[in-house]
């Protein structure tokens, strides 16, 4: 297993180069440094001589891949490439387009991401299983119809019409919550209820039924059957044997998205005024701030990668029979 | 743990009256202004930020010499840190004006880490420190350019700055001084620029010129500031009614009272247009609120919610939401509707200082300058775009159509129609009608808008940066208009990068663009069709290209004189050029409409001020009954709730 982690971790330095490569080509050559500054110089008195100066402020006025004016090793570091790219791989996020200091926005913006994500996803979790736990129970019935016909109804319905449906109903109408807000100080939950509870909702219709089909699968087996023959409640049977058996296709899918929770949720913060990493991205787009816009892609890909590594380990560990690659 | 989680929950709940307060406790009942911002501001550094949602801000913390009077129309300056008005004095011998500044005694910065727990006097030598670090292209001030002809010894200094080893420590720049900034003592400084410009004073009234501490300057180049966000981008530091207690651009910003706020009080006087009602805290102490929050807000029905529950004290007016707040009256004016006036709302609107126009660029072989056909051409579609229509479908009535280049309220705008596209009925302008229009594309050669060179409608260009699916149904609406005289006009829909480099090589044929004004003077909207500013030769803001010698020597003699009956004729002259010329067709000047709570006091629009802040007032109390009243929470959900989980549960038990 140790080797097998070594050599995925060993991995990842080809792929995160490819990342960057794709990225600085995408962010540089695609979208030159003089249109970077026009965006950013905005519209009023933008003369030659300003662009020059914003370029030469934050290092836009080197050479993109090879700099032949320089000598020895200069010549490949005094490049925009290495100075933004190559850095970037080292974690080291230097200053947004707009001069403020990614890595402390970063680490400032993770916390209300993960306040956010990880209740929603954690509550999701539980309620999807247990909701899916119920039709099974029911399966064939009409609580199992209904069920399943809710949850299509739901995975139809745009998570966008839940987000103001709820603000309207809960926030505006009911005055239950803040429709929208952050305070780490104190009340916390007060902002952090309704988006939670949107989340979950929005996420129910295919949880739901993505879950009830694994649950199916293990609740026809035998094992399932001699469990009822011997007399059991339904109820029994589906927490001692049909859910810890199903919990290896639904821990492998739950540990590949853990990392990307730290990412936030590109619409839920932005409607929620909840200064999350989501939301930071929207804004470094809106704004053409590619040197966050960058970062972000770049963390994205870390953190995707870091997940499929985690999917295989914990295959490994919840079953005894997979074995990696190691033996 | 579930019981300490309860126990927070109650104990959080009954600590608000009501249940949706969004704000820390406590916040809505002190002397506390809450207002939004939608995006993130780029930078606060005085000498670089040249936006209005900066300005919001930095206005309010930083003081530049001088400010525009709250409640006077006209626009007029007056002194702010100044103890008078800067004395002018023309030297004809070298061709250049002087302008005297005198400081005030006790006009004092905000507590700042750098002054080691002083009080620090603002000085005449943080005057010139600003001007000096102005003149640095490490600091990237959007004016230095335009600065660099005026300022005597600025464009030397730039030079030498610019020779200095690339580096990013500290550069003190009281020892860069221009040669035509000078310090004659603590209090008093002198300008000189070259020639006579009187506009030059409103620049005085611009966070640009804002005095800078060295000391503060030092603290901020050290190293591991800038990782820490800690600079003049982030946390300025001024003399001004507030200073930035709360500095967090991805979420909220919070002003909080200068303890070293210098005394300035609420006006004596105002203009004759304003109610006099607005005079009931003249000569009280200012500022009078305490803090001021920003929230980030970015979608639009949150934030109108949050004013409707009285979380906001004002807030604009969306097109979302324009229904709901108002209507407009037979004699097409904006007013309140029944929901709006019940909670006591005030509007408060005023059409914009700024001018939205579509240009021609005038190099253009088909529409540009050069013959008179192509004339008669730009003043037949002059006529045929609707603008009154636009203004009623895309903007809610919310404009006003213009009938020249510059925008009502600026000094030298006058208030008659453009005769080329509009006639006087009535005290009102009329648009020619189509017909007209229609003659006009005869005498240009496309009658019928055939072009006799192909045989076919003629073809024209626009090139837009509206890319959106929103914006199709305007830019359906521009085809149409040309549509009226048989011009068929292509969309070229761009990027704005793109939509950039175009202009600069003047390969647009047709575009839209707008101005907003800098300063209350028609000097500031001329310019942008002065040849000298061509974009295509100076990379300037004349979009257009266009260069008529006898509007470029109007504009010189104008930019040198003081307001007067005689300039005023000269500009009338001016703008009477390019009406018949018709580099643009004149477009519009938008109409802002905000809402404020009736707790809120002395809203007046000063669109050319942004320190309107310090003279606020709101009425707590008054703002508390409200919330109480607005967000008692509704609570029979939870029993039916209740009801439906017992019956689910049962239903499981039987199973």
């Amino acid at each position: 297993m140790t080797t097998y982690i070594i050599r995925r971790l060993l991995w990842l330095l080809p792929i995160l180069l490819m990342v960057n490569l794709l990225t600085f080509i995408l962010f540089f050559v695609v979208n030159s440094p003089d249109d970077m500054a026009r965006a950013q110089l905005g519209n009023k008195h933008v003369t030659d001589a300003a662009i020059a100066a914003w370029k030469a402020a934050r290092g836009y006025d080197l050479p993109l891949l090879w700099n032949s004016e320089a000598s020895g090793w200069s010549m490949l570091s005094q490049t925009i490439f290495w100075q933004k790219s190559v850095q970037l791989m080292l974690f080291d996020f230097g200053v947004s387009d707009a001069g403020r200091a990614i890595g402390a926005d970063l680490a400032q913006r993770a916390w209300p991401s993960l306040w956010l994500a990880l209740p929603s996803f954690v509550l999701g979790l539980v309620v999807n299983i247990t909701l899916a736990l119920l039709l099974v129970m029911f399966r064939g019935q009409w609580l199992d119809k209904l069920g399943l016909v809710i949850s299509v109804i739901i995975m139809s319905i745009s998570g966008l019409f839940f987000i103001i449906g709820g603000q309207y109903v809960m926030a505006k109408l009911w005055h239950w919550f803040p429709i929208s807000g952050y305070e780490p100080d104190g009340d916390l939950w007060r902002f952090l209820l309704l988006p939670i509870m949107l989340g979950v909702i929005a996420g129910v219709g295919s949880g739901v039924r993505w879950y009830r089909s694994i649950l199916l699968e293990e609740a026809d087996k035998d094992f399932a059957r001699t469990a009822r023959a011997k007399g059991m409640s339904q109820w029994q049977v589906m927490r001692k044997h049909v859910l810890p058996n199903g919990m290896l296709p639904i821990l492998t899918g739950v540990v590949a998205v853990l990392p990307l929770l730290f990412m936030g949720s590109l619409i839920m913060e932005s409607f929620f005024g909840i200064p999350g990493l989501g939301s930071y991205t929207i804004d470094a787009i809106n704004s053409q701030d590619f040197a966050i816009v960058r970062a972000m892609v770049y963390l994205g890909a870390v953190l995707y990668v870091f997940g499929l590594i985690l999917t295989d380990i914990a295959y490994a560990w919840a079953d005894p029979r997979v074995r990696l690659g190691d033996d | 743990m579930k019981w300490w989680l309860l126990l927070s929950c109650i104990v959080s709940l009954s600590a608000h009256a009501t249940w949706n307060n969004p704000y820390p406790r406590g916040w809505v009942h002190e002397n506390t202004l809450f207002s939004a911002f939608s995006a993130p501001p780029k930078t606060l550094d005085p000498v670089r930020s040249y936006s209005s949602n900066e300005w919001v801000f930095l206005a309010n913390i930083v003081e530049p010499p001088l400010q525009y009077h709250y409640l006077k129309r006209p626009y007029q300056l007056e002194p702010l840190i100044l103890t008078q008005m800067p004395t002018v004095h023309y030297d004809a011998t070298s061709d250049t004006s002087s302008y005297t500044l005198h400081l005030r005694d006790d006009v004092v910065y905000a507590p700042h880490p750098a002054f080691a727990g002083k009080k620090r006097k603002v000085t005449a030598t943080d005057l010139a420190y600003a001007i000096a670090r102005m003149s640095d292209r490490r600091n990237g001030s959007p004016i230095l350019d335009m600065m660099m002809p005026l300022i005597v010894g600025l464009e030397a200094q730039v030079a030498t700055l610019a020779k200095l080893p690339k580096s990013s420590e500290w550069r003190d720049y009281r020892q860069f001084n221009p040669q035509g900034v000078e310090v004659v003592d603590e209090r008093t400084l002198v300008i000189r620029i070259k020639g006579q410009y009187p506009p030059f004073i409103y620049w005085l009234a611009m966070p640009f010129f804002a005095p800078i501490p060295w000391e503060v300057d030092a603290y901020y180049a050290q190293p591991g500031m800038k990782a820490a966000n800690q600079s003049w981008s982030w946390l300025p530091v001024g003399s001004g009614a507030y200073y930035l207690a709360e500095n967090n651009p991805n979420h909220r910003m919070v002003l909080q009272r200068n303890p070293n706020f210098h005394s300035e009080t609420y006006p004596h006087e105002a203009g004759s247009t304003v109610p006099k009602s607005l005079l009931a805290d003249a000569g009280k102490p200012l500022p009078f609120i305490d803090r001021v929050v920003f929230a980030l807000e970015k979608e639009a029905v949150p934030y109108w919610t949050k004013f409707l529950q009285g979380y906001y004290d004002a807030s604009g007016v969306s097109s979302e939401v324009f229904d709901q707040a108002i209507q407009l009256n037979e004699q097409g004016k904006l007013s309140l509707t029944a929901e709006m006036r019940a909670k006591n709302m005030q509007l408060v609107s005023s059409v914009a200082t700024s001018s939205s126009y579509m240009g021609f660029n005038m190099r253009d072989p088909v529409i540009g300058q050069g013959n008179d056909k192509a004339k008669y051409l730009r003043q037949a579609i002059s006529i045929a775009i609707d603008y009154e229509e636009q203004i009623a479908i895309f903007l809610n009535g919310r404009g006003v159509v213009a009938q020249g280049i510059i925008p009502p309220g600026i000094a030298g705008a006058s208030a008659d129609c453009n005769p080329i596209t509009h006639v006087g009925e009535a005290g009102q302008c009329q648009r020619r009608s189509l017909a007209d229009a229609k003659a006009l594309m005869a005498k240009a050669g496309y009658a019928d808008g055939i072009d006799p060179a192909t045989g076919k409608a003629l073809v024209l260009y626009y090139d837009t940066v509206s890319t959106g699916a929103d914006d199709k149904a305007q830019l359906d609406w521009m085809r149409k208009q040309f549509a009226k005289l048989g011009i068929q006009l292509v969309i070229r829909s761009t990027d704005y990068n793109r939509f950039q480099e175009k202009m600069l090589a003047g390969n647009a044929q047709i575009f839209s663009w707008g101005w907003n004004a800098d300063y209350p003077d028609a000097e500031n909207f001329l310019f942008l069709l002065a040849g000298g500013n061509a974009k295509m030769d100076a990379g300037g803001e004349n979009a257009s290209n266009y260069k008529n010698p006898q509007f470029d020597a109007l504009y010189e003699q104008i930019a040198r004189m003081e307001d007067s009956s005689e300039r005023r004729a000269l500009i009338q002259q001016a703008v009477a050029i390019v009406r018949e010329d018709a580099p643009w067709v004149f477009g519009l000047h938008p109409q802002s409409v905000s809402l404020f709570h009736g707790w809120v006091n002395n809203v007046y629009p000063n669109l050319m001020a942004n320190n309107t802040l310090k003279y606020r007032r709101i009425d707590v109390t008054q703002r508390e009954q409200a919330q109480e009243r607005w967000n008692q929470p509704v609570l029979w959900p939870f029993a039916v709730g209740a009801l439906l989980l017992i019956g689910l549960v049962g239903l499981v038990w039987r199973k």
